[in-house]
């Protein structure tokens, strides 16, 4: 296979992958096995980074024979020895090739950059947060095991680290019953057990880096949500399955609380609404969707490791 | 250390209470815990001015200290980063739900005002929402 198949199809996949991860948006499956889907979105993510620089980058290496990887090395060799134009092409192709390099470099960069500062920030964020939460926050015996700040509004978040802690905010005790404080406190350990702060990141990062774009967005929206859902089917799993329905019911109850808690009253009118993130989770706790069969989502597994391979393989490969 | 990070706090509030910069011996006096040596404070205070939190000014030969911002402006500060409601700085935390406004909002009210109806009449509330539509939702009345 020549060089230039290689980017061609190295681009397909790349622009196959953006269009998959507008079919996942849509469709329906996911928040029946929020896990799967969540992997689907990482390798997705994978996929479209190392195809699109792959492309460019095989562009520009003039592998004719060679795989993007060996001619980057030929490349190389070349620049050393100080023959960057090849005698056997034409000029504007020699351009092409170089720009096609710098861009596959650049982008390259870019993605690792955006990914490392994203980490950067997050860890200084929490540091922060950490000495703040020295400074400010107490225990409290309605919330076992929990940081308190005195703040009005509702809030409950995790802060994940070697000395995870979960804190919530003083609105939040007044809004909540002591059974569904526990609730939240049984969702958030499930978070900080799981490190789904990790899961974030990459999707954290890509949407600071393309702000503009809707996909990087979308995508990051989806996983989030998705990874609340997670947390939500692992709260209840640490029951016994008798007390499984109940804790649904006060999760269900303590976020339609939270989502609420800023409308004073119903406004009068009926309106079709799209649904939200909110009601999607509350409809999920209170009727909870079958999960997908093993051999779905055996497909999706394999799906994945496909997405991710495919790439590489044609990176490697002449 | 977690005795010196008390300390920390507790210099904090002393500080926040008052609105004048306090000298150390101030601040010894100020503190619940009264045995503390002079240089303990002297130390912490001084932590707490690299770290930010604290702001001292020279008044002759003794310097005086006071906080560099107000505990509910720290407050804010934390909470705002947790909630991603400050574009700079982003923990990437995963937050247990958000307020919604609008349409969205007014649905959930009803859903929450059926869900405790049900809870009063002891129902197991799960087959309430056998009709409530998974694309699109509207109030009661359509």
């Amino acid at each position: 296979m020549g060089g230039l198949a290689n980017a061609t199809l190295l681009a397909a996949v790349a622009v196959g992958s953006v269009r998959g991860a507008g079919a996942l948006m849509r469709a329906a499956w996911p928040r029946r096995s929020p896990a799967a889907a969540i992997l689907l979105w990482q390798a997705l993510g994978l996929a479209t980074g190392i195809a699109a620089v792959g492309a460019l980058l095989a562009i520009g290496s003039n592998g004719q024979r060679a795989g993007v990887i060996d001619g980057l090395a030929t490349l190389a060799q070349r620049i050393a020895d100080g023959r960057l134009f090849d005698a056997h092409q034409s000029v504007l192709m020699s351009l092409v090739r170089a720009a096609s390099l710098i861009a596959g470099l650049a982008l390259l960069t870019v993605l690792w950059c955006v990914l490392f500062s994203a980490f950067a920030t997050a860890v200084q964020a929490r540091r922060r947060q950490r000495e703040l939460l020295a400074l400010l926050a107490y225990g409290d015996p309605k919330v076992p095991g929990a940081l308190v700040v005195d703040y009005p509004t509702a809030a409950a978040y995790c802060l994940p680290g070697i000395r995870s802690q979960i804190v919530v905010s003083v609105g939040t005790l007044d809004l909540l019953a002591p059974a569904e404080l526990s609730a939240v406190l049984a969702h958030e350990r499930a978070h900080l057990r799981a490190r789904h702060d990790l899961v974030l990141i990459p999707f954290t990062s890509l949407r600071r880096a393309f702000p503009r774009s809707g996909v990087a967005t979308q995508a990051h929206r989806a996983v989030a949500l998705l990874v609340e859902m997670m947390a939500d089917d692992r709260a209840l799993l640490a029951r016994g399955m008798a007390a499984r329905g109940l804790l649904a019911r006060e999760l269900a109850t303590a976020l339609l609380r939270f989502g609420t808690a800023g409308t004073d009253h119903a406004p009068v009118g009926a309106l079709a609404v799209a649904e939200g993130e909110l009601t999607a989770r509350v409809n999920r706790l209170l009727t909870p969707p079958r999960p997908l069969p093993r051999a779905a989502q055996a497909t999706v597994f394999l799906a994945a490791a496909l997405l991710v391979a495919v790439p590489i393989v044609l990176l490697v490969i002449p | 250390m977690n005795r010196l990070g008390d300390l920390e706090r507790a210099i904090m509030e002393v500080l926040w209470q008052t609105d004048s910069p306090l000298t150390v011996r101030q601040v010894s006096n100020g503190l619940t815990q009264r045995n503390l040596a002079h240089t303990t404070v002297m130390t912490v205070l001084d932590r707490l001015a690299k770290k930010g939190f604290a702001r001292r000014e020279r008044d002759g030969r003794a310097w005086r200290y006071r906080p560099a911002a107000t505990r509910e402006a720290y407050v804010a500060e934390l909470m705002l980063t947790a909630l991603e409601q400050t574009g700079d700085r982003d923990a990437a935390l995963a937050r247990f739900a958000q307020s919604v406004s609008g349409a969205e909002a007014v649905v959930l009210l009803e859903a929450l005002a059926r869900l405790e109806e049900g809870q009063a009449e002891g129902d197991s509330g799960i087959g309430l929402w056998e009709d409530w539509p998974t694309r699109h939702c509207s109030p009661r009345s359509r």
